[in-house]
């Protein structure tokens, strides 16, 4: 007969743990003797089997036989495995049972059932998402060491003033592009582990950009500048979008994509250390932001090429939606021909200006690129890419 | 709704609801309309049960005791038809700290014994008629110190329980009186910290809850009740975590031969259970 010594440890310190460890090495049936030292063994042990329902054929001082029963088996009859861990253990649609297990883990019956409504490979997925989560995580930044915060920034008053209204945009626009992706997360079903996690980087990096634009803004003075209704009726269409795909695709391929020329452009032309540090640190999440967005609908339009439509007809109601409000504010574009002209002299004001339009166009090159890349021809991307917000996100 | 089987139930918790519109759900799938009748306190529902208000009553081991006994006064008579797994061969513990004198209960003459709540059969009526048994009258060489946690409900709340144990940790009791799953389970959780006390006395083997059927309810219809009960299976994933609320990982037909021990001591103790 199997046997267990427990010593001197007793049930009410985890001597269970040797038992349960002895009875499944015998079959259903099976009698473990157990002994040991504990004075209230005599009274524990048949609590203790009772409760997990395995009989006690006999208890005295010094231990018992208990017979194994067949409860702890038939706990884990019918349980399944979410997948595999690895991403080759995907499925293509999780079921809403599997809920929070961890891919790969053995999930027991009759569980709550979860509602993730974005539980099918297709519609989240991208083979990139590993390697993006990986370098993302590898990516973070310390905003108060990766910043030269105490760089001299001794600007020309009306150069400051630009720079701060620049940031105030910026920030509105990074808070929309915070609250995009954390509004699906929770809808994302946690069998696609690494989207969860590429998006929570994604929005942890917005944080830290609504941070360190907002000190920059600060830097030099207590107030932020102006906030345009045209600019939050343009974010509000986004942040309003339901559907996932249409969702990633305004922000993170025609918005954010245009971000990463506009930063690269602050980062360029920045008239100090510090606006050119947080505009370069952040237009590089902003790629890795693309990058997923572009990789998840490049998937799902091979998919459902169908979606190409509807992406399209997303651009067009948002532009439709858009078309009687301003677009970007006057006080943003001249704030950007200012900060990019860094003098207040009517030859730095030109060449800014300059550098604005040759910024439009670079955006509208980089637009028709990525939207290439999601099957439209040469035609449709030109016509979608002149439809996109001209409040750049 | 005249085929519906009728039951009542005791309210001791708010899961009760859960599990029995769980068990609802779960007869009505199997072809038995099956409903419940929650009452606040069990001598409540033992007058439903001879009132013929409800076919069936989930008993407490004391309400059995009322119920049969009642029965029987007006020629009646009462069955237990089910029962759970770990209703059957429990017993309780007289406990005192691990570092006081006590060896044999006739130490406990003249001090101060903490149980339950008063109509609680496994922390006060069986423990105290194991001190009787013994030579110790509570109440004349013991004193005791109860803990009223809703009384009514047969000491089903562990509220009562858990404050004797705190009472004799705490040093405002000698000894205290518990189930012994719950010894274990206070030692567990940390309200008995392991090595904290000791195990002066264990009483005999009784039975706990069971379904409490009269005579006169169609035959057929307990039947079904009854297999059905029986059939459910810990393997079923759909009742499985009714049963773990219930606290069984099976059903057992229902015995009367466990209740002598609460018989003993209600008598001894003189309790009144007289219903209606």
């Amino acid at each position: 007969m199997s046997h267990v010594d427990l010593g001197d440890l007793g049930l009410d310190r985890g001597g269970h743990l040797l038992i349960k460890q002895a009875l499944s090495t015998v079959p259903v049936g099976g009698v473990v003797q157990v002994i040991g030292r504990h004075p209230a063994l005599p009274v524990h042990l048949p609590a203790w089997c009772r409760a997990q329902g395995h009989e006690v054929v006999e208890v005295g001082p010094g231990g018992g036989r208990v017979r194994r029963g067949a409860a702890e088996v038939g706990r884990w009859a019918g349980a399944e495995r979410a997948g595999g861990p690895a991403p080759d253990g995907l499925v293509a649609r999780a079921p809403a049972t599997w809920g929070l297990a961890a891919r790969g883990a053995l999930v027991e019956a009759g569980g709550p059932t979860f509602d993730y409504p974005l539980d099918r490979r297709e519609q989240v997925w991208a083979d990139d998402a590993p390697r993006l989560y990986t370098q993302a995580a590898a990516a973070q930044w310390d905003p108060a060491t990766a910043i030269p915060w105490d760089a001299a920034v001794d600007l020309p008053a009306e150069v400051e003033a630009a720079v701060t209204q620049v940031m105030t945009y910026l920030i509105e626009n990074e808070v929309a592009a915070l609250q995009v992706p954390a509004r699906f997360l929770a809808k994302v079903h946690p069998h696609f582990r690494e989207v969860l996690q590429v998006l929570a980087v994604q929005v942890a990096d917005e944080a830290r950009h609504i941070e360190v634009f907002t000190r920059r803004a600060l830097l030099r003075g207590p107030a932020l500048g102006l906030s345009t209704v045209g600019g939050q009726a343009s974010l509000k269409t986004l942040v309003d979008e339901p559907d996932f795909a249409l969702a990633s695709f305004l922000l993170s391929v025609m918005g954010e994509g245009t971000f990463v020329s506009l930063l690269k452009f602050i980062a360029d032309h920045a008239p100090d250390p510090v606006t050119a540090a947080v505009a370069r640190l952040s237009g590089q999440d902003e790629a890795r932001h693309v990058a997923f967005g572009l990789a998840h609908l490049r998937r799902e339009v091979d998919h459902d090429p169908a979606l190409r439509g509807r992406l399209a007809a997303a651009v067009e109601r948002r532009h439709s939606a858009l078309q009687h409000t301003a677009g970007l504010n006057a006080e943003v574009h001249d704030a950007l021909v200012l900060l990019a002209a860094g003098a207040w002299t009517p030859e730095a004001i030109g060449r800014g200006h300059d550098r604005v339009v040759a910024l439009v166009g670079e955006m509208d090159q980089g637009r028709r690129h990525r939207l290439k890349m999601l099957g439209f021809t040469e035609g449709e991307a030109a016509a979608l890419s002149s439809l996109h917000t001209r409040n750049f996100m | 709704m005249a085929d519906t089987l009728l039951m009542g139930a005791v309210a001791y918790d708010p899961k009760v609801v859960t599990i029995w519109e769980g068990f609802v759900r779960w007869f009505a799938a199997r072809g038995l309309p099956f409903d419940y009748v929650l009452y606040s306190n069990y001598e409540r529902q033992v007058e439903a049960l001879l009132a013929g208000h409800v076919h069936a009553a989930w008993n407490s081991p004391l309400a059995w005791v009322e119920a049969d006994r009642a029965a029987r006064a007006r020629g009646r008579v009462a069955r237990a038809v089910c029962m759970r797994d770990t209703d059957r061969d429990l017993t309780s513990v007289v406990l005192v700290r691990a570092d006081s004198s006590f060896e044999a209960v006739a130490d406990l003459r003249g001090k101060r014994v903490a149980v339950g709540a008063s109509d609680s059969p496994q922390a006060t009526l069986i423990p105290l008629g194991h001190l009787r048994a013994a030579g110790l009258e509570p109440g004349r060489d013991v004193e005791v110190l109860r803990h009223d946690v809703l009384v009514g409900k047969h000491g089903d709340h562990v509220g009562g329980e858990r404050d004797a144990a705190k009472a004799l940790l705490e040093g405002r009791a000698d000894a205290a009186c518990v189930i012994d799953g719950n010894h274990l389970a206070f030692s567990r959780d940390g309200t008995l910290p392991p090595g904290s006390t000791r195990v002066l006395a264990q009483t005999g083997r009784y039975d706990h809850c069971n379904m409490t059927v009269l005579e006169g309810v169609e035959p057929a219809l307990v039947a079904r009740f009854v297999d059905l009960l029986l059939s459910m299976r810990y393997d079923d994933p759909e009742v499985r975590p009714l049963l773990d609320l219930e606290g069984l990982k099976q059903w057992l037909p229902g015995r009367t031969s466990g209740y002598a021990l609460l018989e003993e001591a209600v008598d001894g103790l003189g309790l009144d259970l007289t219903i209606g």
